[in-house]
């Protein structure tokens, strides 16, 4: 009946699923509105903050010494926190994506559970195991080890933060497109590793990336859960973030702004990235991929 | 531990990538997440109670999980209809929004927070147009939950948006050949499979917003017992040394998320079996 009343009336097709013009202006135009005043202006106002002074003293902002640090500091944890996920992250997703086990779906949770944690609860652990007051704290002093309020304990609370990214994007690509050429892989007489380099990560590569710019932008952003074990020491334990915090209290809002430019900066690259895998990927998930 | 099944007995590397995973998510996440729960189960019951009902530990809990679930519901409302009109429609600039949508996870929360505070402050470009009215966002729990609503707007577009884009249009149009208008089409049919979706990202933004700290304390304004948000509360009392204190509030967010979130996954598997098989 359905099919005998769509055939007499095709032109009823269109007008069923859409609203009048009228109708579409003004939801676009809610939405779009919502979207320039949540999202777009606090975007541009960063620049116009950086940039309220002038060049000169924007680009000064920047070459300070303790800016510079921070800089350093951002990246240094950001090389060892991302590799690091990237080994944990597609070992995770592969035992996931490939074996069946007692406890693979309480995995799958655990490996999400950082997603859930306040970022200030990750550095509130990592205090209380850490600290001096914490579980190791006596072991760690009479060994000279600092972790808490030195840079392990920021590279530590960084790889907590960002634990699941990496996992999260790659595992359901392993997934969908199955075991079948690996086996033949090793049918064909390939090891274990050779398998690996020529047929899992060329598979995952796309999503891998994407896994791993999802991961590097929360590194070198992250706030919360570095600052509560940073202890803020100047031009020492000092990210990119904490340093903008600690300008920004000391009223150097310009200051605090070039710094938070350059952050933004980053992550208008991290979307720039992704749209473009997206439309990338799409493509190469539509491919028929040979064998 | 062994794997199973016949065919996938083949694949190499189950201990290997087992061992890899089991051992970094120990020490990362959990050995330590054991440690926060152990400290303040040592802290004894007197105490923890005497913290847990303390006037400031209650008004820091009720500001980030009230101001969580308010941004949530606006991030719900909005989210859907920036995802509605993502799918729907064809308008210019609509590849950019949608990009642009995915902002706030790419953007670090410290510089959101700086960004928002400079915006809403009293001088600021939004709070200047506010100010006359005598609205306050900056440095009040209004300012909260405006910091949330960007947090938290792109998991619920994210969550959305794929189920929008996958729904058939038979069910849609039979409706409006039968006679339905387009309003009750849109609430009988297109919101029902919708709402699965709406809950679960309706969930991560809250659960998302509960611990946020970075965007928040530059536009809080951080007022003990009126602005100032339990993550901050932790952070305050690690600065005072005060580990068991920290703890407590830490264990009392994570089980009252981890309470809500349950309740709304029960919630949510229940409405997929009244709605699922029928």
């Amino acid at each position: 009946m359905v099919d005998s009343a769509r055939d007499r009336a095709p032109a009823a097709r269109q007008p069923a699923r859409g609203e009048s013009l009228a109708v579409r202006v003004v939801l676009i135009g809610i939405a779009l509105a919502f979207v320039s005043l949540m999202l777009v202006l606090p975007l541009l106002s960063v620049f116009t903050e950086a940039l309220r002074k002038g060049w000169d003293v924007y680009v000064a902002a920047i070459r300070e010494p303790d800016a510079h640090s921070a800089i350093r500091l951002t990246l240094l944890v950001a090389a060892i926190a991302v590799p690091i996920n990237v080994v944990t992250g597609v070992a995770g997703a592969w035992v996931i994506a490939r074996f069946e086990f007692p406890g693979r779906n309480l995995l799958v949770s655990l490996i999400d559970l950082p997603f859930s944690v306040s970022p200030v609860i990750t550095g509130l652990v990592y205090v209380l195991l850490f600290g001096a007051q914490g579980v190791f704290g006596t072991w760690l002093a009479y060994n000279d080890v600092q972790i808490i309020f030195a840079v392990p304990g920021i590279v530590l609370a960084t790889i907590f933060v960002t634990f699941p990214f990496v996992c999260r994007e790659i595992l359901p690509i392993m997934q969908a497109q199955g075991s079948a050429d690996e086996e033949a892989a090793l049918t064909l007489g390939a090891g274990p590793w050779w398998m690996f380099f020529t047929i899992t990560l060329p598979n995952i590569r796309w999503g891998l990336l994407y896994g791993v710019l999802l991961c590097n932008a929360r590194a070198m952003g992250e706030f919360g859960a570095v600052s509560v074990v940073s202890g803020r020491i100047r031009g020492l334990t000092t990210t990119m973030p904490l340093h903008i915090e600690i300008l920004y209290n000391e009223y150097n809002s310009v200051a605090a702004f070039a710094v938070a430019s350059l952050l933004a900066l980053l992550a208008l690259l991290t979307l720039l990235a992704k749209a473009l895998l997206e439309w990338r990927y799409a493509d190469e998930l539509a491919a028929t991929r040979p064998l | 531990m062994h794997p199973r099944g016949h065919a996938r007995r083949i694949l190499p590397g189950f201990h290997l990538s087992l061992g890899i995973t089991v051992t970094a998510l120990s020490c990362i996440v959990l050995i330590p997440l054991a440690a926060l729960v152990a400290k303040s189960a040592s802290t004894g019951v007197g105490t923890f109670v005497e913290i847990a009902t303390s006037p400031r530990t209650l008004a820091a809990l009720r500001l980030s999980f009230g101001a969580a679930l308010l941004a949530a519901m606006v991030n719900a409302v909005f989210g859907l209809l920036i995802a509605w009109i993502l799918v729907r429609y064809d308008f210019p600039g609509r590849r950019l929004v949608d990009a642009i949508v995915d902002l706030p996870f790419a953007m670090p929360t410290a510089v959101a927070g700086i960004a928002l505070a400079a915006i809403y402050a009293p001088n600021g470009i939004v709070g200047a147009v506010l100010d006359p009215y005598g609205i306050r966002v900056a440095y009040t729990p209004l300012g909260v939950a405006v910091a949330l609503v960007f947090i938290g707007l792109p998991f619920v577009v994210r969550s959305v948006q794929p189920v929008l884009e996958e729904l058939e249009s038979e069910l849609e149009e039979a409706a409006a050949l039968l006679g339905a208008n387009r309003l009750r089409v849109i609430w009988t049919v297109l919101l029902p499979p919708l709402l699965p979706a709406l809950i679960t990202g309706f969930v991560l933004a809250f659960a998302r917003g509960v611990g946020e700290y970075g965007s928040v304390i530059f536009i809080a304004g951080n007022v003990p017992l009126v602005s100032e948000i339990a993550p901050l509360l932790i952070v305050i009392r690690l600065e005072q040394f005060d580990y068991a204190g920290a703890a407590v509030v830490g264990v009392l967010m994570l089980v009252l998320s981890f309470v809500l979130i349950l309740g709304l996954n029960l919630f949510h598997a229940s409405f997929r079996r009244s709605i699922g098989n029928g």
